[in-house]
């Protein structure tokens, strides 16, 4: 996937001007994180299982060769095979030459947010296999040669309309906008595929250290039949899915499906230990589990390590009012919303991704809803120290901070600066910029605040200016009683 | 939280920490701030060495100076028992300082006592010094007026600030409370986000004050000027072509404090006319209510106050 998040200011400016998205994302403020609210005022341990969840992933993360040993000699004893990738490509390559051993033309996939990480689709398509999201949101998607902008909810940015023309250009159909003929229209398509697929191709939310299972958990079932009905099943995840046990799973299970849609539990839970074994009706042949690693390991005792707590929820993006109000494609990569703007920089280079963790108010409406009470206002603060130490934050910013440090530094100087500032704003809001006294319309250099909003005026004299007034004649009336 | 009732200690020594926004932009907040203190028989300072809490450094990822800046604000407050400021974003970056120095520097262990005595206002005239200090004065003020209360992020979030002001605010006479959608989200703000990234910032703005305008509220309430500038240079923005129906803005410790002789934020001459208009649109209202007037009828009187107004 192209990296576009350099570009984060100009398509954020494009998308709120996009009417169709603006609704669409409106939709998902209303919809998510009401459900979680409802979701989480029925569980009044809910708090408590957040602070269970954060401990075991720090648990975890503090052994995470360990649980990933374990996890490994579980899958080969169950007969399946574990692929170690340290970079995308690796795994690209694992997951062709899989592939090619099998003879694979056709491949199903269930939703995976690390195949989007690796590029994965063009990968294989490229080498002349075909990849057929089975996602519904993805399987459009990919009909129209499109990306995820949400982690959950992958094509929340697209309307009926869109759905409607993608489907009749590729499924011989009329056109239909009624989402029940359009969704029997993907299911029957989606069908075919799922018989002739060589291989399925899943990701996983947790990988069990010990059973050597991996889980997918979807609300559609396709998952099922991707890794059910492929004589091979591709498991692609990353190394931080790993957990110590099932019940341990259970607990991020609960975690997540009430912080992302405010279920109390997902609809399909599917848990993959191994190939078929003897006797056992259905499965595959083959079963193959790609740990992917892509900077992760480098994050393990660095400041970023909390980062990897993040269970895919989605509930920081639900609740973001800057994720709300570009949505998922500004963000210009995978990952969108605050755990994109930690994690992107990480995969992509601060050089590249800066601009995602300035995009924040810093409200801490994310970290307040995280499921693992992952800190991301504090990650993307030092992202910021990240970029500010390596000289990247831009000049003017740079500039503008010196000076001001240098003054907040020296409180005499800084005072001076305080009254001839208001003074002089009080100045303008009287001349013409003002019309008014008591605002300002346009102030030179502030266009960025006067383009869209007035500018408040000071009320004259700063406070320390009046208190030392105040001061003065209190000890006046003093000296004279 | 300590509960200390003034008569166990009689004048705490407060230090206050005047905002760098409150300090250039809005005094006032300043001086409404002692006020209350003074009412509640603090002793009030306000030390010279200060200028900013560092927060634009901490959040550009300058940490040298935003450690440098919060050194200096540790020696100014040495001497006092609390901080005190008009903001809990400022608090709140008060509450980082410890994690800006070295555990071996001796001013981890100052910046980790300084963060432990700051407070902002509303929550330390009500978790510190407690209610029944200041029940009396509140109970005696009369301000009918119907205010919608934002809550800023870092009061909210880092220092837990959401029933103080309410409870506060609830003394008044007369003074009703309506909540408006979302109440708790960010208006956008956000120190430099606001200029660097303006066209977030407004859309984020703009839906706050559809909020604010639809809550029915006359005055928009909070406690930290930086959002107050914000929602309140958009309100007036939206409302240019028609004054009367500004909602006006406020810091909280000016109702409080009962410091509303001065105009809203970003007014002047404009509060009296709408004063006026109000006056007759609430007059028309009482007569609404006993008469058969309709809703437009009402506009069109509504719209007549406002030209005799002008
Ligand atoms: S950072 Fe937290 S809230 Fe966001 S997706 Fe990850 S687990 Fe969910």
């Amino acid at each position: 996937m192209d990296i576009n998040t350099p570009f984060f200011k100009a398509r954020a400016s494009e998308a709120l001007q996009d009417e169709n998205l603006q609704q669409a994302l409106g939709n998902l403020k209303q919809g998510f994180p009401h459900k979680r609210a409802i979701a989480v005022e029925r569980m009044p341990e809910f708090d408590d299982l957040r602070d269970q969840g954060r401990d075991l992933k720090n648990h975890i993360l503090e052994h995470l060769d360990l649980y990933l040993e374990q996890f490994e000699s579980k899958v080969t004893e169950n007969g399946g095979h574990v692929h170690w990738a340290r970079t995308g490509e690796d795994a690209n390559q694992i997951i062709l030459d899989i592939c090619q051993q099998v003879n694979a033309k056709t491949v199903t996939k269930g939703k995976s947010m690390v195949s989007e990480e690796t590029g994965l689709n063009d990968y294989l398509e490229k080498n002349g296999i075909q990849p057929v999201e089975t996602d519904l949101g993805e399987y459009i998607l990919q009909l129209r040669g499109d990306h995820p902008s949400h982690i959950i909810a992958p094509a929340i940015h697209l309307n009926l309309e869109d759905v409607s023309e993608a489907f009749h250009q590729h499924h011989n159909k009329p056109k239909s906008d009624d989402p029940v003929t359009l969704m029997q229209e993907a299911r029957d398509a989606l069908r075919e595929k799922f018989v002739v697929a060589d291989v399925g191709i899943t990701g996983a939310n947790f990988c069990v250290a010990e059973t050597g299972s991996t889980i997918i958990v979807t609300n559609e079932g396709n998952g099922d039949l991707t890794q059910t009905l492929p004589k091979t099943h591709i498991v692609i995840t990353s190394i931080e899915k790993v957990v110590p046990t099932l019940e341990d799973m259970t607990l991020f299970l609960r975690l997540l499906a009430r912080s992302a849609t405010g279920q109390e539990f997902t609809v399909y839970n599917t848990l993959s230990s191994g190939p078929r074994r003897e006797g056992d009706q259905d499965g595959p042949e083959n079963f193959h589990v790609v740990l992917v690693d892509n900077g992760r390991s480098e994050m393990v005792g660095s400041q970023f390590q909390d980062m990897l707590r993040c269970i895919r929820c989605s509930a920081c993006m639900n609740h973001c009012p800057v994720y709300g109000a570009v949505g998922g494609h500004s963000y210009g990569w995978v990952y969108p919303g605050p755990m994109g703007s930690v994690l992107t920089p990480k995969m992509i280079g601060i050089e590249k991704g800066a601009a995602l963790p300035n995009a924040s108010t810093f409200c801490g409406k994310c970290e307040s809803v995280c499921p693992v009470r992952i800190p991301l206002p504090k990650l993307m603060r030092h992202w910021r120290e990240d970029e500010f130490s390596k000289h990247l934050t831009p000049k003017a910013a740079r500039y503008g901070l010196s000076s001001w440090a240098f003054l907040a530094k020296r409180p005499t100087l800084y005072r001076q600066f305080t009254k001839l500032s208001s003074w002089g704003l009080k100045l303008l809001a009287n001349s013409s910029f003002g019309g008014d006294k008591g605002k300002l319309e346009k102030i030179p250099l502030a266009g960025g605040w006067t383009d869209f909003r007035d500018m408040p005026a000071p009320q004259g004299e700063t406070f320390m200016q009046q208190w030392k007034q105040r001061q003065a004649a209190n000890q006046t009336d003093g000296e004279s009683s | 939280m300590p509960q200390q009732h003034p008569s166990e200690k009689p004048s705490p020594n407060v230090g206050l920490f005047i905002t760098c926004l409150a300090d250039m932009f809005r005094p006032s907040i300043g001086f409404a701030t002692v006020k209350l203190l003074e009412q509640t028989g603090c002793r009030v300072s306000v030390p010279e060495q200060q200028t900013c809490c560092g927060q634009p450094a901490y959040n550009t990822g300058d940490r040298r100076t935003s450690a440098e800046i919060a050194r200096m604000t540790i020696d100014a407050f040495a001497g006092y028992e609390y901080l005190v400021a008009p903001s809990g974003s400022c608090v709140g970056m008060i509450k980082y300082y410890p994690e800006l120095f070295d555990k071996e520097d001796p001013y981890q262990q100052l910046a980790q006592e300084l963060a432990d005595r700051s407070y902002e206002i509303t929550s330390f005239l009500f978790d510190v010094i407690g209610l029944e200090a200041l029940q009396q004065q509140l109970q005696q003020l009369s301000i009918p007026r119907t205010i919608t209360y934002h809550d800023s992020c870092s009061g909210l979030r880092q220092l837990g600030i959401k029933q103080q002001p309410r409870e506060l605010l609830k003394q008044i006479d007369g003074l009703q409370i309506e909540e408006m959608t979302e109440a708790e989200t960010c208006c956008g703000f956000g120190g430099t986000f606001c200029v660097k990234y303006p066209e977030i910032s407004n859309r984020m703005v703009s839906n706050k004050s559809e909020f604010i305008n639809d809550s029915g509220a006359d005055t928009l309430v909070g406690g930290d000027l930086g959002c107050l500038l914000n929602m309140a240079g958009k309100l007036q923005r939206q409302t240019k072509d028609a004054p009367g129906e500004l909602v006006e803005a406020r810091h909280v410790v000016e109702l409080l404090a009962d410091m509303l002789d001065i105009p809203g934020i970003g007014e002047q001459e404009v509060r009296q006319l709408k004063d006026n208009v109000s006056a007759k649109n609430y007059a028309l209202a009482s007569e609404l209510k006993s008469s058969e007037l309709t809703g437009s009828e009402l506009k069109t009187s509504a719209i007549t106050a406002e030209q005799e107004a002008k």
